[in-house]
């Protein structure tokens, strides 16, 4: 029989029994749907970062108090050797560093004349929107003078400007009250859009001077945190090694004990998080292959259901000169047809779903061309494996016994 | 005028477990073309199996057979499939069609295994063959909108498409009422008036009269072979019963 002929047939086989067909698809529809969005999240994580990283520059150096993984947010640490002396001899004694800011971290509420906010509080040098690449919109980043004297001056996020003011206001020169303290709004940086790690709005952020931080908010002398960004074509290698004999010369710290600091480049910290990511990804996607794999015995097992059940179809056949080999192919057939298109409707539900995540819960998702092809070939592999025994099955079938059956 | 089927000392033993069953021991004979035969018998004389192997379903033991000049006994299961495509036409007991299919499509069944049949032709051919069982009509129809009279048509025409050199039929009216049987019968005769070889198993004699020809079995050998003396006439007897319901209706 012509495989124009063999393809027909096996589609109106299928038809005869559409619910029975696109139940025993749906394993696969879901397979393969999951194994996309599942790539496609974890895809969409890694090229967040790796643009944030772009935007943001690769040259930044991270010190963090405390022997932290990674940048730790959050208030003060246990850790309260890092110093802003340690911030000035870093400046002075490493070559590399272009700009510099100490960190610290709280949270606040914010009060306005008619709203109030909970929010993150950053205390920074004066040259954060250097060391961040990010642009005001409104109003002028505080100075080195607001620094030194500890000056209560706020610049506010976006999304916080929108909470407290009305979205897409300029509350330059207005008054917010940050524990308890009345502080002058001088600006409000531009939109930086979510952060690399789902839930995290960069924008949702006032940032006021580190010393102001220090002296009127927290009460501390120590800082959490340094932030460098190095010169172009700097030696980032260097500058964490020479960084780390500074600090462990400062704090006394005798050979062979821990750092009580850490030392990260961005670089490092991209890498740690997208091999984070990809190893996330491959997990996930081992999952959702593996509901591929009972979407394919579920195909195997209608099969041959579907085999018992035409017995007597195939007896005659036979008769009428089918050729063992038509039979096989016309039941291989039927399960390759199934399988493809519940492959192709899975690729479809997967982008679906990949734009519904996107849409609903802000993760950035991106379908890679690569999870379609293998998850699809995926799919025919299964048909053509999960298949073949049934329709074995049918072509060996005795032409008398099987025109007996009952 | 050679035969179309020619039949020397065929043997068929059926291996079961440690058993050999002997179910056909040794048959000899020739159907010449235009030839109406009757296989009778009772189960387990070998009539069935003698049928399966003219049907080329199966091989013999051993013994020749020779279908229309080509010996067939030795042939292997794919050349045998071709055998059954080109030259034998079956009619079951139980209609064997495809069901949620269309009569027509059903009676293309056969011109689909073969080479070189368009779409159209196989439509044609199909159509016409309906048509020559008096059901022109009913083309679309599935096999549960067709009486059981009627699908045994389409299972005639579907037989008859690719011009068989034989068509086998067994137990054809088995499933049938009386009145419903000789209409398939009728048929039959009017086929093989028309000059088609046709070989059918029946274990009832009245049905086995509308031959020409009966052959008898008993006990896996042939005990009978005899040309039928009161051959009776379906065209005859269907015209008599009409005329017996108008009577009968005329009379209420």
């Amino acid at each position: 029989m012509s495989m124009w002929n063999t393809l027909w047939i096996a589609v109106k086989a299928l038809r005869r029994n559409a619910m029975r067909t696109a139940l025993t698809a749906l394993g696969l529809i879901i397979g393969v749907a999951a194994v996309i969005v599942m790539v496609a999240i974890g895809n969409g994580a890694r090229a967040s970062i790796e643009s944030q990283i772009k935007s943001a520059g690769t040259n930044i150096i991270t010190v963090n108090a405390g022997a932290g993984f990674g940048p730790v947010r959050g208030g003060a640490g246990a850790t309260t050797t890092l110093t802003v002396d340690d911030a000035e001899a870093i400046r002075d004694e490493v070559p590399g560093v272009r700009y510099l800011s100490p960190g610290l971290n709280t949270r606040a509420q914010l009060i306005a004349e008619r709203n109030n906010w909970n929010t993150q509080v950053q205390g920074t040098s004066a040259e954060l929107p250097q060391i961040r690449s990010w642009p005001m919109q409104f109003g002028l980043f505080f100075t080195d003078t607001d620094v030194r004297s500890a000056a209560k001056v706020a610049v506010l996020g976006s999304a916080a400007r929108d909470q407290l003011f009305g979205p897409g206001a300029d509350p330059t020169g207005a008054t917010i009250r940050l524990k308890n303290q009345p502080f002058t709004v001088v600006g409000v940086l531009s939109s930086k859009g979510q952060s690399s790690m789902p839930g995290q709005d960069q924008d949702d952020t006032v940032v006021i001077p580190y010393t102001t931080m220090q002296k009127r908010v927290l009460g501390v002398q120590h800082v959490s945190s340094i932030t460098i960004s190095a010169e172009d074509n700097a030696p980032q290698a260097q500058m964490t090694a020479a960084i780390t004999d500074l600090l462990r010369q400062r704090h006394r710290i005798h050979p062979g004990d821990d750092d009580d600091f850490s030392v990260r480049t961005m670089e490092e910290f991209a890498t740690m998080l997208t091999s984070t990511t990809t190893t996330m990804t491959y997990l996930l996607a081992s999952i959702a292959a593996v509901s591929l794999l009972v979407g394919g015995i579920g195909i195997m097992n209608i099969m041959l259901v579907s085999v018992t059940e035409r017995t007597r179809e195939i007896g005659l056949r036979l008769s009428v000169g089918a050729r063992d080999l038509d039979v096989l192919l016309q039941f291989l057939v039927e399960a390759i047809v199934m399988s493809l298109a519940g492959g192709a409707i899975g690729v479809a539900l997967g982008f679906g779903a990949s734009w519904a995540v996107r849409t609903l819960l802000q993760w950035s998702t991106q379908v890679t061309p690569g999870a379609v092809a293998l998850s699809f070939g995926c799919a025919a592999a299964i048909g053509i494996f999960f298949g073949f025994y049934p329709a074995r099955k049918a072509a060996s079938l005795d032409p008398i016994d099987a025109l007996r059956y009952e | 005028m050679s035969a179309v089927i020619s039949v020397r000392d065929l043997v068929k033993t059926y291996t079961v477990g440690d058993l050999q069953v002997p179910a056909l021991r040794g048959v000899t004979l020739d159907v010449q073309p235009g030839e109406f035969v009757a296989l009778t018998g009772p189960s387990g004389s070998g009539k069935s199996t003698f049928m399966h192997l003219l049907g080329c379903l199966d091989r013999p033991t051993a013994g020749h057979y020779v279908l229309n000049g080509r010996d067939v006994s030795t042939l292997d299961a794919r050349a045998l499939a071709h055998v059954r495509n080109d030259e034998i036409g079956f009619v079951f007991q139980g209609f064997n069609l495809l069901a949620r299919t269309s009569a027509v499509e059903n009676v293309e069944l056969p011109m689909l295994y073969r080479r070189g049949v368009t779409a159209r032709e196989r439509h044609e051919r199909a159509a016409a063959a309906l048509q020559s069982v008096g059901l022109g009509d009913r083309l679309d129809h599935h096999p549960n909108q067709l009486s059981g009279g009627q699908q045994q048509r389409v299972a005639i025409a579907r037989a008859l498409v690719n011009e068989p050199a034989l068509v086998l039929a067994d137990e054809p009216t088995g499933n049938l009422d009386t009145r419903t049987s000789i209409e398939v019968m009728q048929i039959f005769q009017r086929l093989n008036a028309q000059g088609l070889t046709i070989v059918l198993v029946t274990h009832e004699p009245d049905i086995a009269e509308y031959a020409t020809r009966v052959v008898a079995f008993r006990d896996g050998r042939v005990r009978g072979d005899r040309p039928v003396a009161a051959r009776r006439r379906a065209e005859q007897e269907l015209v008599a019963l009409a005329a017996q319901h108008t009577e009968d209706a005329l009379i209420a």
